[in-house]
């Protein structure tokens, strides 16, 4: 009998079966239930209709609530999903609560759950985010769901799931240092296309992968999604484990395991980094894929460092290592995923200067910690692209009006590439920045 | 949703990777669809972000609403190419269309995550074809989904077509979502009033 994938294995163990199979329908134990603002009030509204107005959620411990979305707004009807929010959580009594205006407000959920100790190897999160993958970088099962599957999950601990098959993804070689993990997952969502990995898991293997920190790892699991991707996930190692163990509050115990030698993976691609090279994803999808050489020039508006996938403290030392010294040609906007990695960038120096110094004497703006223009937003979301601008930005999504305006061009591309295009107005090769 | 054994109405053809962004905005997000009122918010705003050129293929252009009703489309039934639904978790994109008065989509194939809003929230029927439709039916086409059969018959030209069977998701899709499909499964009790 052949062996397990890591994500069939903590599937099986969740079903409190010895194995699953891709194509198994499953009912799951879920460790964590994540919410936020943009899906929360709905999701409260389903278990309240459905569980009874006095119901009590599964296990307070376990539900952990992020509002990250529409934090810096004036939108009253924006503000008062917050408050509802709030008053769930004073009705249920739960503690893993990072409400705005207190000094707990986190940021982008993802981040959020990373830097608070909420991801573990070997557990099962669901989250009302598509990019819940995220915390596949830990060796978990993390993947986004929609109200009615979290107000179901909030009530019962449990859900039923598919069980994926697994694509492998295999890197070998280390890291230059003109490439990061975004131009990684770029490469791979333009080989397969934005429907390549649907209803599949994406596991990250080799010695490439092993080579990046966590945040790295996150910027790779964060984006199966963006392939179609059901999860992503990197095998915990030394890397995984010291992370987790720093930030494991509660010091729940978890599990570490990885792939069999013998698992079937039903797919392989095997990538050498020392034959890649910088990547885009040109409008209007993540799989457009474009190498940086071939659209040197391209006029840009705006540049955008930001979002859980890109507004990280690996990503702001990227881009300050490029942005030091320098003026930028266009707006350009930093948004800090986290309230953490906003301090970071107050403490943490470049030749003398603070982060937050780089990039405000490069002419940046720097906005507060949340998902801001990432994702459009209300209107006067820090950084939102109202007009049919062209911004090269480090998040997620590309599609038509993701950031706003409908007929606005987004460019997709590592923290090094979108700093080296803000100096220049334009397009631009981060190599240029390494002779 | 009790299921019907027809769905017969004039459809509204769509591209691929028709994402999230486009069946409902982010800024249309702030709606809470647990309110009745707010709900229907949200057919209102269903399929604002398709380019226009996009909207009501093979032609575009054609919008999803007419004077009149702003709320409920005239169209029914919307066929869509690969990956309809691609792109965010937001539940607000099947709930958009189920508001704007939309009982069926028939594309190529989902997203994932679609795919399980549609089906475990009973807002409407997510069918597969294996042809490729969108070249073979034209915006403002009469059809009719025969449930039992899994066919789907374009009236205004008179051709036949098989989707694919619902399969695994049928007891779902059956019993109305994922709540009475627990319970009758024995995983789920709802409250004795």
């Amino acid at each position: 009998m052949a062996g397990m994938t890591l994500t069939e294995k903590i599937l099986a163990k969740h079903a409190q079966r010895a194995r699953v199979a891709p194509g198994d329908n499953i009912w799951v134990d879920i460790d964590v239930l994540m919410t936020h603002d943009v899906c929360g009030p709905g999701t409260i509204g389903v278990f309240h209709k459905q569980f009874g107005k006095n119901a009590k959620v599964w296990d307070r411990d376990k539900v952990v609530i992020i509002p990250d979305h529409y934090i810096f707004t004036a939108d009253a009807m924006a503000n008062r999903n917050v408050d509802v929010l709030r008053a769930f959580v004073k009705e249920q009594g739960l503690p893993h609560f990072y409400d705005v205006g207190t000094d707990r407000y986190k940021g982008v959920c993802h981040i959020a759950l990373a830097e608070e100790g909420h991801t573990r190897p070997g557990e099962l999160l669901l989250g009302t985010d598509s990019h819940t993958c995220n915390a596949g970088a830990f060796g978990e099962f993390a993947t986004g769901i929609g109200n009615t599957d979290a107000g179901f999950v909030m009530g019962t601990g449990k859900l039923w799931l598919k069980t994926p098959p697994t694509m492998r993804f295999v890197f070998h070689g280390e890291l230059p240092p003109w490439l990061m993990a975004k131009d990684m997952i770029l490469s791979v969502i333009g080989d397969i296309g934005c429907d390549g990995a649907t209803y599949k898991a994406m596991e990250f293997d080799g010695q490439g992968v092993f080579g990046l920190n966590m945040e790295e790892r996150m910027t790779l699991c964060n984006m199966v999604i963006e392939a179609g991707g059901k999860n992503g996930v990197i095998a915990p190692d030394q890397v995984t484990l010291d992370y987790v163990n720093a930030r494991n509050k509660s010091g729940k115990k978890y599990e570490v395991t990885q792939s069999d030698g013998d698992a079937t993976f039903e797919f392989e691609k095997v990538y050498d980094l020392s034959q890649l090279k910088p990547v885009v994803a040109k409008p209007h999808s993540p799989d457009n894929k474009a190498f940086v050489d071939e659209l040197v020039g391209t006029r840009l508006d705006r540049a955008y460092i930001g979002s859980c996938t890109g507004g990280k403290m690996t990503d702001f030392r990227a881009a300050a290592r490029v942005l030091n010294g320098h003026t930028v040609k266009v707006d350009t906007f930093i948004v800090p995923a986290t309230t953490e990695i906003a301090k970071n960038l107050k403490t943490e120096t470049l030749d003398g200067k603070s982060l937050e110094q780089v990039f405000l004497n490069a002419g940046a703006k720097i906005g507060e910690a949340s998902c801001a223009a990432c994702l459009g937003g209300p209107g006067d979301t820090f950084g939102r692209l109202n007009a049919a601008l062209r911004c090269i930005s480090t998040t997620n999504r590309n599609f038509p009006g993701r950031m706003g305006h409908k007929e606005a061009e987004v460019f997709l591309a590592s923290p090094l590439t979108v700093a080296a295009s803000a100096l220049n107005g334009s397009i631009t090769d981060p190599r240029e920045y390494f002779a | 949703m009790k299921l019907p054994e027809i769905i017969r109405g004039k459809v509204y053809v769509l591209g691929d990777n028709v994402d999230t962004d486009q069946i409902i905005p982010a800024q249309y997000l702030t709606f809470n669809p647990s309110i009745p009122e707010e709900y229907r918010q949200f057919g209102k705003y269903a399929l604002i972000g398709v380019p226009a050129s996009q909207g009501g293929l093979p032609k575009g252009h054609i919008p999803f609403h007419e004077a009149g009703d702003e709320f409920v489309s005239p169209y029914t039934i919307i066929v869509a190419g690969k990956n309809f639904g691609c792109g965010s978790s937001r539940e607000h994109a099947p709930i958009a269309l189920d508001a704007a008065g939309i009982k069926a989509v028939i594309a190529e194939f989902y997203a994932r995550i679609f795919f399980r809003n549609a089906v475990n929230g009973g807002y409407l029927i997510p069918f597969e074809t294996p042809a490729r439709l969108i070249e073979k039916v034209c915006t403002g086409d009469v059809l009719r989904i025969e449930l039992a059969t899994s066919t789907m018959v374009n009236e205004t030209t008179g051709e036949q077509f098989l989707l694919r069977s619902l399969g695994e998701v049928a007891p779902i899709i059956e019993t109305g979502g994922l709540f009475p499909y627990a319970e009758k499964a024995g995983m789920f009790s709802p409250p004795s009033h």
